[in-house]
């Protein structure tokens, strides 16, 4: 009894920033985890900081004018060039700081973008600003779709996924015909010194990342998996579940590129099956045994050159 | 100085657009869009805290001298996350 009451005493809680740097009230879907990520990174970051994000969803929701969200300096940039301006902020900084005209202070630049301004519009900054090495975390908050424009399909939506602009249907029975752009793949062709995939739902994993990133000299790049709601046609009390489902059957493994060297953070003994995954998605719910089959051969035969890959 | 929305005048913005108010959307109580409003029993909770991770809206927040979390219904959008994630089913999920 005795024991039962000392686990009942709330204790402070560890490696977890108290403070809030979105502030409540957005204007986000019941259920998002977009949200919810972007509530971690920025825990994770702290209060020195300078976010330039693209538009989409998280710009959408948290800065309807004249009000905003953010409580950190935050400026709204068009959809393609959000690496682009973290990489002019990272080097104006530098440049008033030899000056003298800023003070010397560690301050961390975040450029943030969703699926559509990291992988398909934004592709060509984000590939810039990683090249020319500048020192800024780039966050991609991946929902696989563009969902704030209401659900149309970008390079990041995965195979079978019907959304309103690759709807299943005679000509096309899985819905979306082509497979996911490996992004951190992309990143780490670069040559940059941190590159890794996380998840929400995993958010001690998800806050060491960008620590890490924080502390690297130079580009990092983190993609992060958010469920959506909305758009994966789930309840929104699911998201969390749907997050630790797509990392455990492998759709979504967790692992970081660092200098080069790929890790693999967590590795189930057993993966689950594809259908576990799929199973209350709306948008999968069209898809038959040959299809779920084909995408468990290719998810399967993709899990483990990854993981020959980390060894 | 946060007000509604619609009581912030033309006259009243910066040059430029800018915003200079952090965090001033929280004058807008999103609890409105409610249907179902999370029910929290302190005796089974084990204050575990993953509530108060898990919440996408920063609703839910930790009262130590009371030594039991808190619910800001101003902001709860009623999604449900939180009766979900909970390991032994403290919080549960009725009708508004």
């Amino acid at each position: 009894m005795a024991e039962t009451e000392k686990n009942k005493v709330i204790k402070p809680i560890k490696n977890f920033a108290m403070q809030e740097y979105i502030s409540s009230g957005h204007r986000a879907c019941q259920g998002c985890a977009e949200v919810l990520a972007v509530r971690h990174v920025l825990k994770a970051i702290g209060p020195d900081m300078i976010l330039a994000m693209a538009t989409g969803c998280m710009e959408i929701i948290s800065s309807p004018y004249p009000l905003t969200s953010w409580n950190i300096p935050w400026i709204h940039v068009a959809f393609e060039n959000a690496a682009a301006v973290a990489s002019g902020v990272e080097s104006g900084l530098k440049a008033l700081r030899r000056k003298g005209r800023v003070p010397d202070r560690d301050v961390t630049i975040v450029a943030m973008g969703g699926d559509g301004g990291t992988t398909d519009i934004g592709f060509q900054a984000l590939s810039g600003m990683m090249e020319r090495g500048h020192r800024v975390i780039y966050v991609c908050v991946d929902n696989e779709a563009y969902m704030n424009t209401g659900i149309q399909r970008s390079s990041s939506t995965p195979f079978g996924a019907t959304t309103t602009t690759s709807p299943a249907g005679r000509v096309k029975p899985a819905g979306e015909m082509t497979w996911k752009k490996d992004m951190v793949a992309i990143a780490a062709a670069h040559g940059i010194p941190y590159a890794a995939t996380a998840c929400p739902t995993f958010f001690t994993d998800l806050q060491k990342k960008i620590q890490k990133a924080k502390e690297v000299d130079g580009p990092s790049y983190i993609h992060i998996l958010s469920v959506c709601p909305t758009g994966w046609r789930i309840p929104p009390n699911k998201a969390i579940e749907y997050g630790q489902l797509a990392v455990d059957t492998g759709v979504f493994p967790l692992y970081e590129v660092e200098k080069g060297v790929w890790k693999l953070n967590r590795k189930p003994k057993e993966l689950k099956p594809i259908s576990e995954y799929f199973k209350g998605q709306g948008r999968y719910r069209h898809l038959d045994e040959k299809f779920t089959s084909e995408i468990q051969d290719k998810i399967t035969e993709k899990w483990n050159k990854l993981v020959k890959f980390c060894e | 100085m946060t007000k509604p929305m619609d009581q912030i005048s033309w006259r009243e913005i910066d040059t430029g657009a800018v915003i200079t108010e952090p965090g001033n959307a929280s004058c807008y109580h999103t609890g409105t869009w409610r249907s179902q409003r999370p029910k929290y029993d302190s005796n089974i909770c084990i204050r575990c805290w993953r509530c108060f991770v898990m919440c996408p809206d920063a609703a839910i927040s930790p009262d130590f001298d009371k030594n039991v979390f808190s619910w800001n219904y101003d902001y709860c959008k009623g999604c449900g996350i939180c009766a979900h994630e909970c390991p032994v089913e403290a919080i549960t999920m009725e009708e508004d």
